[in-house]
């Protein structure tokens, strides 16, 4: 016990942790907001467009927030799993099985707005692209990982097990992008990858930040909201749930 | 615990898996016959032109390889945790991660050795020239074990689950890309004269690196669904 | 300002990248809100009938 600092140890009780969980959700999701709009100026209004891709290259600030967002997830939902496995520390498993189904939507969106972008870049839609293959790959992953947390009916169980495969998929996800990557440059020697500038204008990098930034909040916002929801159900016969819904209407 | 007795638990659990498949041996022919199948019905669904065929064959004869190990990775576990001889396993003195790794050697005997041996006939049916087949078969003996590795963290994970079977593919595939990208690979240039010692290489420390893991992940998967 | 929306002929992959996005945030942030009050409701009643 002593190897975990006091106030996670207090944090770690359910009822601190719906508290904390919701105050902090909501100063996450305010300055995610704000930085948002920010961003949105920033990207949308505020910054020149691509010298060879023109106003398309705008894509570019959701784009790769949230393939950045896909991958960071994924690492730390398998950080919070493995706590949360190894310490028997539920609001860590909680947490770890929130972040799957945000992480699952960030991919999407990489997924969907990289397709868009290569329509008017490439003329099509779908290309084996690198970065396009790797999260397609990562959104499996993701989608395997909600699967099995819903196949298996006892939570502290479901919780064990997924930790084990986040962690596999952690091992993995290095070597699969490196496969993909050099299968890759083997069969498609021809598409530059679009990520591949030798280096980005300042004032495209401002909007791009902002927004990777906003994005984080916004995940630590959405992902507490769901682990305050797993917390709720799991401790749902406890007193103080009990107590926290005595008012409530039926 | 002395060595010996280490190496006659294992041997001793790998001679009776191996003897329970030898009883059971039409169900362990059938992810075979299914390999056999599925690459037979390519030259069907497209067109049986032989260039054709012969650029199409590594892929083929390994995705068909990753799906017929799917298929024999259900019953790895499935028997012995229906008759509850897993669980006796689980509470044997020995260490688990060893005894997981003599069922997955036994596992690979049955299903991944024969798939090397029928390969070259199935290659000589999409048309693979001789100076293909051999890195075939180089590729299949690198690649099929890292399949049995990787596959029983699915098992141990899926064991015991309704539908396991089909959500064993979804977890399992994925993490086999790697394989089949560079034993595809491999299998094609070498048909075009060039050197596949790098892909070789690749999948010889993949399997390296599955070995020291795999039956770790396994053994803790197995404690965590028997519970 | 019809320029900003015209977005130099791309306008199509900016805005629907733009707006698919917002969907998906906005359900994601949608989801667990109604969850939690779905949850909360449920076990208020559970609670008064166990007390009746």
């Amino acid at each position: 016990m002593s190897i975990i600092p006091n106030w996670l140890h207090r944090l770690s009780s359910p009822r601190n942790f719906y508290r904390f969980a919701g105050t902090v959700s909501d100063w996450c999701g305010w300055i995610a907001l704000v930085l948002i709009a920010i961003g949105l100026y920033y990207g949308l209004v505020n910054s020149p467009p691509d010298y060879q891709q023109g106003d398309s290259a705008r894509i570019m600030y959701i784009h790769v927030p949230a393939a950045w967002m896909s991958m960071f997830v994924y690492m730390v939902m398998a950080g919070a799993a493995a706590v949360g496995m190894i310490w028997r520390i539920k609001a860590a498993s909680a947490f770890a099985n929130a972040s799957a189904p945000v992480g699952a939507m960030f991919t999407a969106m990489a997924l969907a707005t990289g397709m868009l972008w290569g329509k008017p870049m490439w003329g099509t839609y779908w290309v084996w692209d690198a970065r396009l293959t790797s999260e397609l790959i990562l959104l499996f992953l993701y989608l395997g990982y909600m699967a099995l947390q819903s196949a298996i009916e006892d939570r502290d169980t479901a919780a064990r097990a997924t930790a084990i495969l986040a962690l596999v998929g952690v091992v993995n996800i290095p070597i699969i992008h490196y496969s993909v990557e050099w299968w890759n440059t083997l069969h498609q020697g021809a598409t530059v990858s679009k990520m591949d500038k030798p280096s980005i204008h300042i004032s495209m990098l401002i909007p791009l930040l902002i927004m990777a930034l906003a994005f984080k909040f916004y995940y630590f916002s959405n992902v507490l909201r769901r682990a305050r929801c797993e917390v709720l159900e799991r401790e749902k016969d406890k007193s103080w749930v009990q107590e926290l819904v005595r008012g409530e209407q039926p | 615990m002395s060595g010996a007795n280490l190496g006659t638990a294992f041997v001793s659990l790998l001679r009776r898996d191996l003897m329970l498949a030898y009883r059971h041996r039409a169900q362990m022919l059938n992810p075979l016959l299914f390999f056999v199948i599925v690459v037979s019905l390519f030259p069907l669904g497209l067109d049986p032109e032989p260039e054709l065929l012969h650029a199409i064959a590594p892929g083929v004869i390994w995705v068909a390889a990753l799906l017929a190990a799917m298929l024999s990775l259900d019953n790895m576990f499935r028997s012995d945790f229906d008759d509850g001889s897993l669980e006796q396993l689980l509470i044997t003195p020995h260490p688990l991660p060893l005894l997981v790794l003599a069922k997955i050697v036994a596992h690979w005997l049955v299903s991944g050795l024969p798939l090397l041996l029928l390969a070259p006939l199935l290659g000589m049916l999409l048309n693979l020239g001789s100076e293909n087949l051999l890195p075939l078969m180089a590729t299949l003996a690198l690649g099929t074990p890292v399949l049995s590795l990787i596959g029983s963290i699915g098992v141990a994970l899926t064991v015991g689950l309704r539908g396991g079977g089909v959500l064993l593919s979804l977890l399992i595939l994925p993490l086999f890309i790697p394989v089949l990208i560079f034993a595809a690979n491999a299998v094609g240039n070498a048909g075009a004269g060039m050197d596949i010692t790098g892909q070789l290489a690749f999948l010889g420390s993949l399997l390296a690196l599955a070995f020291a893991l795999a039956p770790l992940a396994t053994a803790a998967a197995l404690r965590i669904s028997l519970n | 300002m019809s320029e900003f929306f015209h977005m130099g002929g791309y306008a199509f992959y900016v805005w629907s990248s733009y707006s698919l996005a917002a969907v998906l945030l906005l359900v994601s942030w949608i989801q667990p809100r109604l969850r939690e009050k779905r949850l909360r409701r449920d076990i208020a009643r559970r609670l008064r009938r166990s007390k009746r």
